[in-house]
């Protein structure tokens, strides 16, 4: 086992808005190691995103991290930081990548002046050493003739190249954790291979965590060691990606898997789709959140939220199927290693 | 099979648009393709290769700047009045954004019953009311939702009005632009699979553009592969996936991602450099060439002819 970077611990969030309480988040647990990459894979709604702001200290009113949350990195609650620590935290030892280049860019400055003014904040060059590292990093993230990039504003770039611009000033203080929130959906798919790939080589390159929150699981797996299933607010499986997708053990992670369109499925087959809507979550159910789409639910997933059931190797899964009183049920289909591949 | 009728026939298709400068961008720039009745024809290619302005072009919703669009073997952009009015109930478009394509100020009932209105399908107001219905219940709505604004739905149930208004006039025809773009993958096989089963039960023509080459594949009997204004590649959908020929395709086929970490940890990727260059004023020769691995210098002086290789597969490319 590697040594623990990040360490979130029953982290709740809820929002409060004019017909409630809305719980975005409710108890999530999980770790990340140095150098490792984590994918948190779940529906638009399911929390992923509030999760991952919450790491990144950007929770703000109406949204509310719960009492009793705590979000550990290198061992110190970020939760219970002051401004100033939060200035050298965020930025310098994490940084995230948004899934919206174009929006979270700013129109109006040079893109090689962004970057700089990250190096520049947080006291690491100054003016003109900051404008040739800014190129440097442009350089870096694979973006050709750096010098005259850096001199023009996002709307001249390509929705490509402003999300390796976005990477460049995300990288531009050497963070130890990355948060990359759907950094490819907006993309099409040989450039999505590109910054995937991009990604992949920086972190061989600096030894950064990344922490991939994505809803395409055909994305995690050439990149994720660990993946987590979030469902309404919970973690619903967590193991490592062969694990996950070689022996899923959730109903939610089967559906999910099945929902992938594959090259090898017959022409206009029936997809499988997930019927029905995630839980309202003003008022989340007691039972199991899936437990109304779920096509294996017994009375008991109604009533209570399941516990985790540990497979070993880190393989959990919160689900009554796995209740030794429950009836044995196969995975509807295995998913075959020779499938898919062109 | 029965004998293949066609039903929309592009021919030699332009489009360009004047640019600063005087330059031109070339958006579409000589495209050919056949839809025939009852087929789903899958469009695919990068952003900003055409493939929208040419769907649009070619149902005459872009005046065009050379060649022809026939429908049912009329020229498109010479109808006019009845005739266009009658066109335009027989060939209608599902858009890609969900939320910028239904009129927030609207009610769905109305939404989806304006082709009823401009069209007079109706005979009077309850006749309306129960088409609207009948129509959201097919698209998996319930009645309880005509009367509620566009705002109040996900982008998956938007996505279901768009469909219902496309339907409500009876079409032969619809072009559905990335119609699946802006959703989650779960909401997107729903999407796929309720376009599949009203085309089988109304024998509908569908031109299907998208940048998911895996649904492209599952909905569509033949594929186009689009690149910077020109088609490279035309065949079926199975022998494009298991035989293609340009190298473009390849690639595009290559960078699919694959939900299985052994496959995607070993295998190779064909890799394409940079982004798709710009059409405007482009370089004489094949407009893939910058890009291509296989370049030669007949590449870079001769523009490539979409020629058929083998019956049914057409491919623009001097290598193949």
């Amino acid at each position: 086992m590697g040594e623990k970077l990040l360490q979130v611990q029953d982290l709740r969030v809820s929002y409060h808005t004019y017909a409630g309480e809305v719980q975005s988040v409710r108890g999530v647990s999980f770790a990340v190691e140095k150098g490792e990459t984590l994918a948190i894979v779940g529906e638009s709604g399911c929390g992923k995103s509030v999760t991952a702001k919450s790491i990144m200290g950007l929770i703000q009113d109406p949204g509310e991290i719960k009492p009793g949350s705590r979000i550990l990195y290198e061992g110190r609650d970020i939760l219970k930081m002051k401004k100033r620590e939060w200035r050298a935290y965020r930025g310098e030892q994490c940084a995230m990548i948004f899934q919206d280049a174009l929006t979270s860019l700013d129109p109006t400055m040079r893109v090689g002046k962004q970057i700089a003014e990250t190096l520049r904040v947080h006291g690491r060059a100054g003016k003109a050493e900051a404008a040739e590292k800014a190129v440097e990093l442009l350089r870096r993230v694979g973006i050709p003739n750096p010098e005259r990039r850096a001199q023009e504003f996002p709307h001249q770039f390509s929705g490509g190249m402003r999300q390796r611009a976005m990477i460049a000033t995300a990288l531009a203080c050497d963070p130890k954790l990355l948060i990359a929130d759907e950094p490819t959906t907006a993309l099409d798919v040989t450039i999505q291979a590109q910054i995937i790939d991009l990604m992949k080589q920086l972190q061989r390159e600096l030894g950064a965590a990344i922490v991939l929150i994505t809803h395409d699981l055909g994305v995690v797996a050439g990149i994720a060691k660990h993946i987590c299933v979030m469902y309404s607010g919970k973690i619903v499986e967590r193991g490592t990606s062969a694990e996950l997708f070689y022996h899923p053990r959730h109903p939610y992670t089967w559906a999910l898997l099945k929902a992938v369109p594959r090259l090898d499925l017959k022409n206009k087959q029936e997809l499988a789709t997930i019927e029905g809507t995630p839980p309202d979550l003003l008022s989340p159910p007691a039972g199991c959140p899936f437990c109304t789409r779920c096509r294996y639910c017994m009375p008991v997933c109604k009533e209570e939220m399941p516990p985790d059931t540990d497979f070993g190797g880190g393989h959990q899964a919160a689900c009554w199927l796995h209740d030794p009183r429950a009836p044995k049920v196969d995975a509807p289909f295995v998913v075959r290693k020779e499938a898919g591949g062109i | 099979m029965k004998e293949k009728e066609p039903l929309l026939e592009v021919r030699h298709l332009k489009k360009y648009f004047p640019a600063a400068g005087g330059a031109t961008v070339k958006a579409v720039d000589d495209v050919s393709f056949t839809i025939y009745k009852g087929e789903t024809l899958g469009m695919v290619g990068e952003s900003g290769c055409g493939k929208t302005t040419c769907g649009r072009t070619a149902m005459g919703v872009y005046p065009k700047s050379g060649g022809e669009a026939l429908f049912d073997g009329r020229d498109v952009h010479k109808l006019r009045g009845a005739d266009k009015l009658a066109f335009s109930r027989r060939a209608q478009i599902i858009f890609q954004d969900p939320y910028a394509s239904l009129n927030p100020r609207m009610t769905v009932a109305d939404i989806i019953a304006e082709g009823i209105d401009i069209h007079g399908l109706a005979q009077n107001h309850a006749q309306r009311t129960e088409r609207v219905y009948e129509l959201l219940n097919m698209v998996g709505l319930n009645k309880e939702h005509a009367n509620r604004f566009a705002h109040e739905f996900s982008g998956g149930q938007r996505q279901r009005i768009g469909i219902a208004r496309a339907f409500a006039v009876n079409p032969d025809f619809i072009m559905c632009d990335e119609p699946i773009s802006a959703l989650d993958v779960s909401i997107q096989a729903q999407i796929v699979n309720l376009l599949v089963k009203l085309q089988r039960e109304m024998g509908l023509t569908y031109l299907f553009i998208a940048h998911d080459l895996a649904m492209v594949k599952h909905i569509s009997d033949r594929i186009a592969v689009m690149y910077l204004g020109t088609l490279v590649e035309l065949t079926e959908s199975e022998r494009l996936y298991d035989k293609p020929l340009h190298p473009y395709t390849q690639a595009l086929l290559s960078a699919i991602p694959i939900p299985d970490p052994e496959i995607e940890l070993t295998r190779e990727r064909i890799r394409l450099e940079g982004d798709i260059p710009s059409p405007v004023d482009p370089p004489p020769g094949c407009r893939f060439a910058g890009r291509c691995s296989r370049t030669c210098a007949r590449c870079r002086r001769e523009t490539p002819a979409l020629r058929e290789v083998e019956p049914g597969h057409f491919v623009a490319c001097h290598l193949v």
